[in-house]
């Protein structure tokens, strides 16, 4: 920029603040629905006009983790003393929480769906950055023979279609009995991470200077000593951001799960969109849903900030 | 150069005597991921490349015939499946060119002093990170002809995004200019900040107008980076399962994807859907073969 700026360029440059706020505000405002429908009753979901300003409530979180009925006729006063004040906000929107015999709450297929999604996506996580960190060091420090092939060949393990992928590994699972188990699921995205992790792992590791070890080395460290003092608390953070690249994409990947898991070991991101189903779905406990299943990977973006370009781009770009 | 110092250090020191070697660790770090991506990524492959000269189908006990070519034949003498790869072709260039557009754009905008812009692009960058699946449910109530959000706030009336037949692909399209154009524009930051200040101020000293400064100065500089967002989004974007499935079941948006998923679990033809997994793969693979080449010679220049 010129040192002396003209009235025309600052004017310019206001334009552009503006512009930016609205493109923000349009690029949030689906995140934004979702997060607000979440807290709606479920007739204000879906109103025309749109319903931005209401009393935000916590019956769709409870409609979401509970299995529930509609109601016949309103409760009875008893009835509405007698229930927890949880229950109270699912009779004011003509539902109730199906219970038992022994009055114990029915709950619905998300909790054990989230949990699945948290097992799988977790265990496969610990495997790839673990499985990733070796041999990156390996690929980082030491001479091998076709490097770069490897290289490209563990790349390329990545780039096909899942679906493409899918077709045999279900064959095989239905053969050895891992269809709809916790450990396919869990194998299919270990392989799936691990070629991104070895790939983020080994920009890391080419970062650290190799002088470290060396003295190391010259003070009688063994190669293993050296590597597990010396060098991965030097990789800590590289490891930590490639650990949660790696959550995140077993965490929202669809493909895999909707064709390897049924029931078991489904995952959230297949049965979220199970639930629509047939007639007029509860878009407020699906956004319910959506909501609590979309915060671990928002927060996630926030702490992975500054590492995301790297991430997203397989270490390619480095900044 | 620096690993043979090592070696040779390593040699001589005492710790070699007591530790394993550096050969022995570099297998032990490299060779079980070597394995096992080999048996869980290029073993399935080869598994379904057998049964792609068969008419074996999952659904049924019956033993699989080696039926040669005959998969192959029909799939590429399928006007329908040819149909889907056309839809996926127009799906790519859409969607592509759009996030090019947003994307790029968006980060001319950013590419000045604006206060919190480290927050507003990390705000800007949420879309690309959610589950594509669960966010794209959630399109289909932004979509709705009665309710959604989105003719209200256009003023579009009732107007079918996902179920008119010549609109479904835009909409899906549209969706995924919304998640990946924050991908586009984090790489277009990247390029854009790597532009010599001392450029521009060049230019302005030669009373350069604002055009001949983006066509000549910017975008030479920046067409590298933005060639690698490119290569990645139509990879992806041929890829794309979830969102078209999970929005629309319009024909006209069915993706090569789609099509394959039904073919294989849906209608059961294993053998078949095998063969087509490997026409998909080869252009996969022809398509990064492609750019890759051009990527060196925008590199090389």
């Amino acid at each position: 920029m010129a040192a002396v700026r003209t009235s025309s360029e600052i004017g310019f440059n206001r334009a552009a603040i503006v512009a930016v706020l609205v493109v923000t505000i349009i690029f949030l405002a689906p995140i934004y629905w979702i997060a607000s429908t979440a807290f709606k009753p479920r007739n204000l979901a879906t109103t025309i006009p749109p319903t931005v300003v209401f009393q935000p409530e916590i019956s769709p979180f409870v409609k979401l983790f509970a299995k529930r009925s509609q109601l016949r006729s309103p409760p009875t006063p008893e009835e509405y003393a007698a229930a927890p004040w949880w229950e109270r906000v699912v009779f004011n929107g003509g539902e109730k929480i199906v219970r038992d015999g022994k009055g114990e709450v029915q709950w619905s297929g998300y909790p054990s769906r989230f949990m699945n999604s948290l097992i799988v996506a977790i265990t496969s996580t610990v495997l790839a950055v673990g499985m990733g960190t070796f041999t990156a060091y390996g690929f980082s420090r030491f001479r091998v023979k076709g490097e770069a092939d490897l290289l490209f060949f563990i790349l390329s393990t990545r780039m096909l279609p899942p679906v493409v992928v899918a077709i045999p590994m279900f064959l095989m699972y239905r053969a050895v009995g891992l269809n709809d188990s916790h450990l396919g699921l869990i194998i299919l995205y270990t392989a799936f991470n691990l070629s991104f992790s070895v790939w983020l792992m080994k920009g890391f590791m080419d970062e650290i200077p190799k002088e470290y070890e060396e003295a190391a080395l010259v003070d009688g460290y063994t190669r293993m000593e050296a590597f597990f003092k010396i060098v991965l608390p030097e990789a800590a953070t590289g490891i930590a951001a490639t650990a949660v690249f790696c959550f995140i994409t077993a965490w929202n990947e669809y493909a895999f799960a909707l064709i390897m898991t049924s029931r078991r070991a489904q995952t959230a991101p297949p049965f979220i969109p199970s639930q629509v189903g047939s007639g007029l779905p509860d878009w407020s406990v699906i956004a319910a849903g959506t909501f609590l299943f979309l915060l671990p990977v928002a927060i996630f973006t926030f702490l992975l900030r500054n590492h995301l370009l790297r991430g997203m781009s397989f270490g390619a770009i480095r900044k | 150069m620096a690993t043979t110092m090592i070696t040779t250090l390593d040699r001589s020191s005492r710790a070699a005597a007591r530790g394993l070697s550096d050969i022995s660790i570099r297998n032990l770090f490299i060779i079980p991921t070597i394995l096992f991506l080999i048996v869980f990524n290029i073993f399935p492959l080869i598994y379904s490349l057998g049964y792609s000269f068969t008419d074996f189908r999952a659904s049924t006990n019956a033993p699989a015939n080696f039926i040669g070519l005959q998969n192959y034949r029909d799939l590429l003498n399928d006007p329908y499946v040819w149909l889907n790869f056309a839809i996926t072709a127009k799906y790519v260039i859409i969607s592509v060119a759009g996030q090019l557009l947003v994307g790029f754009g968006v980060a001319m905008l950013l590419n000045r002093d604006i206060p919190l812009k480290g927050l507003l692009t990390t705000l800007l960058l949420l879309p690309m990170m959610l589950s594509m699946a669960v966010v794209g449910l959630f399109w289909k109530l932004l979509y709705d002809p009665s309710f959604g959000i989105i003719n209200y706030a256009l003023g579009l009336g009732t107007f079918e995004w996902l179920s008119d037949p010549n609109m479904a692909l835009y909409a899906v399209a549209l969706t995924d200019i919304w998640m990946w154009s924050p991908f586009v524009m984090l790489l277009s930051l990247a390029g854009l900040s790597a532009v010599p200040k001392h450029l521009y101020e060049a230019a302005a000293i030669d009373r350069a107008g604002p055009f001949y400064t983006f066509f000549r100065i910017t975008l030479p500089l920046v067409a590298p980076i933005l060639m690698i967002a490119v290569i990645f989004r139509t990879m992806e974007a041929f890829k794309t399962f979830d969102l078209a499935y999970i929005l629309t079941s319009q024909p006209t948006a069915e993706l090569i994807s789609i099509r394959l998923y039904k073919m294989a679990f849906q209608e059961w033809q294993t053998g078949r859907s095998c063969a087509m997994a490997y026409i998909v793969l080869i252009m996969v693979l022809a398509i990064t073969n492609i750019y890759v080449k051009y990527l060196n010679k925008v590199k090389e220049r």
